[in-house]
């Protein structure tokens, strides 16, 4: 256990030294999410009706919520790339803990993830956004957040090693997810979609966890939406940490 | 350094992807503090066999152990005992060649102080010192493989595998890896290694097992082999193919084996390289015959395969053609 933590820690250490150094990746979490929280709240966001809050309150949930489980992205480039270059052969031969090379990866996310919410946040509070409860549901909103994302690293960590190139690992990532955030209640209310999507919108994990932050940050009406929160980040982290883990265990030996 | 007991035990060692089978039954075993080269061309089971011996692959059948541990039931432990460098090890590009090092230290539990002068250590010998705080992607190509190999050392493993540690090399750095891997073994250490270059195996292995088709199909010194695959190569290329009978019979007696024609090229096997070149001219030129050009070169691969499989190299795998081995 305790070469299992140290372990991790390792990795974790050696995926985020390496970030600095490949701007393009520090620049996919920070510069473009903020360009896709200027462009709801300038461009689309006047076209959105939301009843009861101003459009900038409804959307820096959404928007954060949206970022961190595409946070993961890391964590499937990142992999995709040991398995190519033959890294996990490396670490596969070493008398590390087994475990370690995707807790270590999945552990440095929540790093970036934190990193990323606090420039949403920042920057949401800089076009308008302001919390309307006190400090412990703020946190806790946060705390929520980042089990979210964590759960989503391992969805991608999945992805990462079953994707044959880096590309694919992108697509799949694009296809599954990109429009799974968008049939949710991030960006428009869930009333003013077909009823279709309604239905769908509504058990949309992206929604319940929208709407739990929503109710953490904002004092909006909780439900049981937080509670659902935290039951799909279990679901989500308990099905693909072990789907990604059997499948490190098998890697490359087909 | 006792050589009889051995470091490496491999015992009718099965594994097959699909329909193909990379080993087929290979028994092997490699005397401590020795060098076996495995040689074979590309697809011929060669990593799959590290591979399995490293512990990233199970095996369908038969048994390997390394230091009498056994690479399935006791792979924790022997992963303590090993080191993997060659052309699927790596390091990681983003990071320093220090940093690499003392990552896969820290891995092997060693505390950040210890990994780091280990790490110090190994690049200073391995000329890499001014390269210690650049990221690996700004490495050449014979940089990385001596940094891939430096990994491979951090814990002083007694037991080394190599696999392929100088395909894709220029010539130049090929030497400069050979003169590495050579300090290793002079130090005693254990080493299996791979290479499809006869020279390679020649110059760093104690032994030789060549590997077809998953089978190892002969195994011996390197002189052992040579001896069975004829020496050297007398290749005399004639200015006119209607040539070829008379130059054949001039050259029979010098020839250990029946020369091989084919067109205009006339090959024959000799075992002593001394004065071959001076008679082959002195025959060819009292038969008449003319030469366009003759040259003695060494046996390569192909010769050892078509000398013991009859079939020349077969490339299963054609993205990495063996380049020109340095002469």
């Amino acid at each position: 256990m305790r070469r299992l933590v140290s372990d991790t820690l390792v990795i974790a250490e050696r995926n985020l030294i390496r970030l600095p150094r490949a701007p393009e990746l520090l620049l996919a979490f920070t510069v473009q999410p903020i360009m896709f929280l200027l462009l709801f709240r300038y461009v689309f966001g006047g076209a959105i009706s939301t009843p009861g809050i101003p459009y900038v309150q409804f959307l820096i949930p959404g928007i954060i919520v949206q970022n961190i489980a595409f946070g993961g992205f890391v964590t499937a480039l990142g992999l995709n790339e040991d398995v190519h270059k033959g890294l996990i052969d490396r670490f596969r031969s070493l008398p590390m803990a087994r475990a370690a090379v995707l807790a270590g990866r999945t552990f440095s996310d929540i790093v970036t993830n934190s990193l990323s919410v606090a420039i949403l946040l920042v920057t949401g509070v800089i076009i308008g956004f302001s919390f309307n409860t006190d400090v412990l549901h703020v946190i806790a909103g946060i705390v929520l957040l980042l089990m979210f994302g964590y759960a989503f690293s391992w969805v991608f960590a999945f992805v990462g090693l079953v994707a044959s190139t880096p590309e694919s690992a992108n697509s799949v990532g694009f296809i599954a997810i990109f429009p799974l955030t968008f049939i949710s209640s991030a960006f428009v209310p869930v009333a003013s979609m077909p009823s279709v999507l309604q239905a769908f919108a509504k058990v949309n994990p992206f929604t319940i966890t929208v709407n739990a932050i929503r109710s953490l940050w904002l004092g909006l009406p909780a439900g049981n939406y937080v509670w659902g929160a935290v039951v799909w980040t279990v679901v989500i982290t308990a099905v693909f940490a072990p789907l990604a883990v059997s499948r490190y265990r098998k890697q490359g030996r087909a | 350094m006792s050589s009889e007991v051995p470091a490496i035990t491999v015992r009718g060692l099965v594994k097959s992807f699909g329909e193909v089978k990379a080993l087929a039954g290979v028994d092997l075993d490699v005397a401590a503090g020795t060098v076996l080269g495995l040689l074979g061309p590309n697809g011929a089971g060669k990593t799959t066999f590290v591979r399995v011996l490293t512990t990233l692959l199970r095996a369908d059948g038969g048994t390997a152990s390394v230091l009498g541990l056994d690479v399935v039931a006791d792979a924790g432990e022997l992963r303590q005992r090993i080191g993997l460098a060659g052309q699927y090890a790596a390091v990681d590009e983003n990071l320093t060649g220090l940093e690499n090092l003392v990552m896969v230290g820290r891995l092997y539990g060693m505390t950040r102080g210890k990994a780091k002068a280990r790490g110090m250590e190994l690049l200073d010998r391995f000329d890499l010192t001014d390269a210690a705080k650049r990221p690996v992607k700004t490495y050449s190509g014979g940089m990385r493989r001596r940094l891939d190999l430096a990994a491979a050392l951090v814990a002083k493993p007694p037991v080394l595998f190599l696999d392929e540690p100088t395909t894709g090399l220029d010539p130049r750095s090929r030497l400069g890896m050979w003169d590495v891997i050579e300090d290793l073994v002079a130090e005693g250490s254990t080493v299996l290694l791979t290479t499809q270059y006869l020279e390679e195996a020649d110059r760093l292995a104690d032994r030789i097992a060549v590997i077809d088709h998953g089978l190892v199909i002969a195994e011996g010194t390197s002189d052992e082999l040579k001896d069975r695959v004829g020496g050297e190569r007398l290749e005399v290329r004639l200015e006119d193919p209607s040539d070829a009978e008379p130059a054949v019979q001039a050259l029979l007696p010098m020839a250990d084996e029946p020369p091989k024609c084919d067109g205009i090229l006339v090959t024959i096997g000799v075992r002593q390289r001394h004065g071959i070149i001076v008679e082959a001219v002195r025959r060819l030129s009292e038969a008449g015959v003319e030469v366009d050009d003759l040259a003695l070169r060494r046996p390569t691969l192909d010769d050892v395969f078509l000398t013991l499989t009859g079939h020349a190299v077969e490339e299963t795998t054609a993205d990495e053609s063996p380049e020109a081995a340095p002469v």
